[in-house]
């Protein structure tokens, strides 16, 4: 029995000719955050995928509390308490917090033949989980759509913690935030860690990622770059590990020399 | 699993001034979708009631009269906004009409079927061609619109090919006299409350014949259907895991699948009522006039989008009520009739449904952008 809670060993994905993924190693332990970074076409989408079980890997084994397992389906990895929160956050705007907080998982009440949702501990439930992470809805019947983006991706994530989830997986959960917003939700991630929950966060943004992580895993071109701990590396070298920090540094100079150019 | 994560209960600090913001008991009431409707309906009775009060639109006979035509409509109707709530059209309702008709008809008058098995027969043909519909839709992917648009005139071509080759004309009367004793058909065709008129025309209160029996003889079946079902259907959507279901289907399908919402079968469902319902507004009409026409239910797809629209659904799908449909048909029953009981010529009822629907579609849009719109 190892103390990891889930390992992803030397996962790769081929399409036809094309390798998405190769030899990708990823290992957490419970209250662990682990942040996967990589600029776009780093293989990010691929790896959610495969992490949710939309995608089979074609090589390399996934290894859930110690029990090696297939993933066929995506139900399959929910089942085993790996819920990924997408990008869209699959909320539905015009429906309410509560209808959304339940969407597909709704409790019922009532004889057989004659259940009916149960709309009253349905929002009973959902007015307090939103409390407890200082979303005061005043009515949980309002629409998502009156929502702000930061409290819409707390209720999603609050959502897959509230069916059971060990594992989170967050595709970009700060990517279309404010600055205000985007730390509320990090500051969220944090404490669900701490509750025990192990987070996978995907996300190309370095300055949300290294004050939450606790490791880090860099994806270039498909390819792990490695995983480092946080005392084993800085911002900085992070940022320029990825494609767009090399980037970044050679925009620099060339917009110093542009400057220097136009002075004369 | 729920003590652990019960603990995450720091107050983390969003902008206090987006909640201080309150929003009052109108806004709440206006996010309703039904109440444009529930408004329009008003309106339209507090005109009629100054206009035409003194006529005999609001006699019992009256009443009844554009009770029944807003019930057939509103069968209709509630169907189709159920769907629209689901995200897809289907504008093969008014050809599912005629084609249920003549399903009815020549089996029970050519091939000597008993009027029930024929009824039947036509409610089994109806839910296979939603059924068709429905997985058309969603194996596809392609347009409602455009699918169903396919099966109009389908099906309306068939019914007339059909109905020739087999009687050589395109009606087939004759079923009134199969009505009586029929284990069946008395559901799509009695009268009920008939004590209630006796009654009240014994006491003088409301018009007699010359021969002593009232004017209104009892509630036609369609009212009696119309009211069961919107029953059912709002009680559906607001309390029950599939009207859940209905709404995010039609409010995000990618969404409702990832949580595990089975949308395709959802919206076949869906297909399956409006087919129906389509084929129930027909049974009442075929046994109330003993015939069934080719061209029945002409151009009712339409009308029972409007009605629906009217109602508050959105044409994207996810949001309305069977409710607001409901009062939509009410709205477009009242003065469809009502109308003969003015000056206005009757020519410019279209006219009426046009506006109303313009300005329903006006008002939904601006209540939508309210509902979506982040702070």
């Amino acid at each position: 029995m190892s103390d990891y809670l889930v390992q992803f060993n030397n996962i790769s994905k081929f399409f036809g000719k094309v390798i998405a993924l190769k030899d990708v190693t990823m290992k957490l332990k419970k209250g662990e955050i682990m942040c996967l970074l990589g600029d776009n076409g780093a293989g990010k989408s691929t790896l959610i995928k495969t992490l949710a079980g939309v995608h089979r890997p074609d090589e390399g084994e996934i290894i859930v509390e110690g029990k090696k397992t297939i993933f066929d389906s995506p139900k399959d990895a929910l089942d085993m308490g790996i819920a990924t929160v997408y990008q869209d956050l699959a909320l539905v705007s015009l429906m309410s917090v509560t209808r959304n907080f339940f969407m597909g998982r709704e409790p019922m009440k009532g004889p057989p033949f004659f259940k009916t949702f149960d709309i009253d501990k349905a929002n009973k439930i959902a007015a307090e989980r939103m409390g407890q992470i200082g979303i005061d809805v005043r009515d949980p019947s309002q629409a998502v759509g009156t929502m702000s983006g930061g409290e819409r991706q707390c209720l999603a994530i609050s959502r897959a913690i509230y069916f059971g989830a060990k594992v989170l997986v967050l595709d970009e959960p700060t990517s279309a935030l404010g600055v205000h917003q985007a730390s509320v939700v990090l500051k969220y991630i944090v404490k669900a860690a701490s509750q025990g929950l192990a987070v996978i966060l995907i996300t190309h943004n370095v300055h949300h990622a290294y004050p939450v992580g606790n490791s880090f895993t860099v994806l270039n071109r498909g390819k792990s770059l490695g995983t480092y701990e946080k005392k084993d590396i800085s911002r900085e070298k992070l940022l320029s590990m990825m494609a767009g920090g090399e980037e970044l540094n050679k925009l620099e100079v060339e917009l110093r020399e542009m400057n220097r150019s136009s002075a004369n | 699993m729920s003590t652990k994560s019960k603990s995450i209960e720091t107050k983390t600090d969003f902008n206090q001034d987006e909640r201080l913001k309150k929003v009052s008991k109108l806004r709440l009431l206006l996010n309703r979708p039904e109440l444009g409707a529930l408004g329009g309906a008003i309106l339209v009775f507090m005109f009629f009631g100054i206009v035409a009060g003194d006529t005999g639109m609001f006699s019992a006979y009256g009443i009844l009269n554009f009770l029944d035509v807003s019930a057939n409509l509103g069968i209709i109707a509630i169907a189709a906004a159920m769907l629209m709530i689901g995200g897809e059209f289907d504008l093969s309702i008014g050809s599912m009409i005629g084609f249920a008709g003549i399903c009815i008809a020549i089996p029970a008058i050519y091939w000597g079927w008993p009027l029930w098995m024929s009824i039947i027969f036509a409610f089994s043909m109806a839910v296979l061609i939603g059924y068709f519909n429905g997985i058309l839709v969603v194996r596809t992917g392609l347009p409602s619109f455009i699918v169903t648009l396919a099966m109009l005139f389908i099906l309306r071509g068939a019914t007339l090919a059909i109905t020739r080759l087999i009687t050589g004309r395109t009606q087939v009367p004759g079923l009134r006299v199969l009505i009586e004793d029929d284990p069946l058909a008395w559901i799509f065709a009695t009268d009920t409350f008939k004590w209630v008129f006796t009654w009240l025309g014994s006491m003088n209160l409301i018009a007699l014949r010359t021969d002593g029996t009232p004017l209104a003889t009892g509630i036609p079946p369609s009212v009696i259907w119309f009211i069961v079902l919107a029953i059912i259907t709002t009680w559906i959507l607001m309390k029950t895991r599939y009207g859940n279901w209905i709404f995010a289907s039609g409010g995000d399908k990618n969404g409702a699948n990832n949580v595990g919402v089975p949308v395709g079968r959802v919206k076949i469902s869906l297909f399956i009522g409006t087919a129906v319902a389509a084929t129930i507004f027909a049974t009442i009409q075929v046994l109330d006039a003993g015939s069934a026409d080719t061209m029945r239910g002409t151009l009712k797809e339409l009308e029972a989008i409007a009605a629906a629209v009217v109602g508050g659904c959105l044409l994207t799908g996810g949001y309305g009520s069977a409710i607001g449909a409901a009062f939509g048909a009410l709205i477009f029953g009242t003065v469809s009739m009502g109308i003969f009981y003015t000056d206005v010529d009757t020519d410019w009822f279209k006219v009426f449904l046009g506006a109303m629907m313009l300005i329903a579609v006006i008002f939904n849009n601006y209540i939508r952008r309210k509902v979506t719109e982040s702070k």
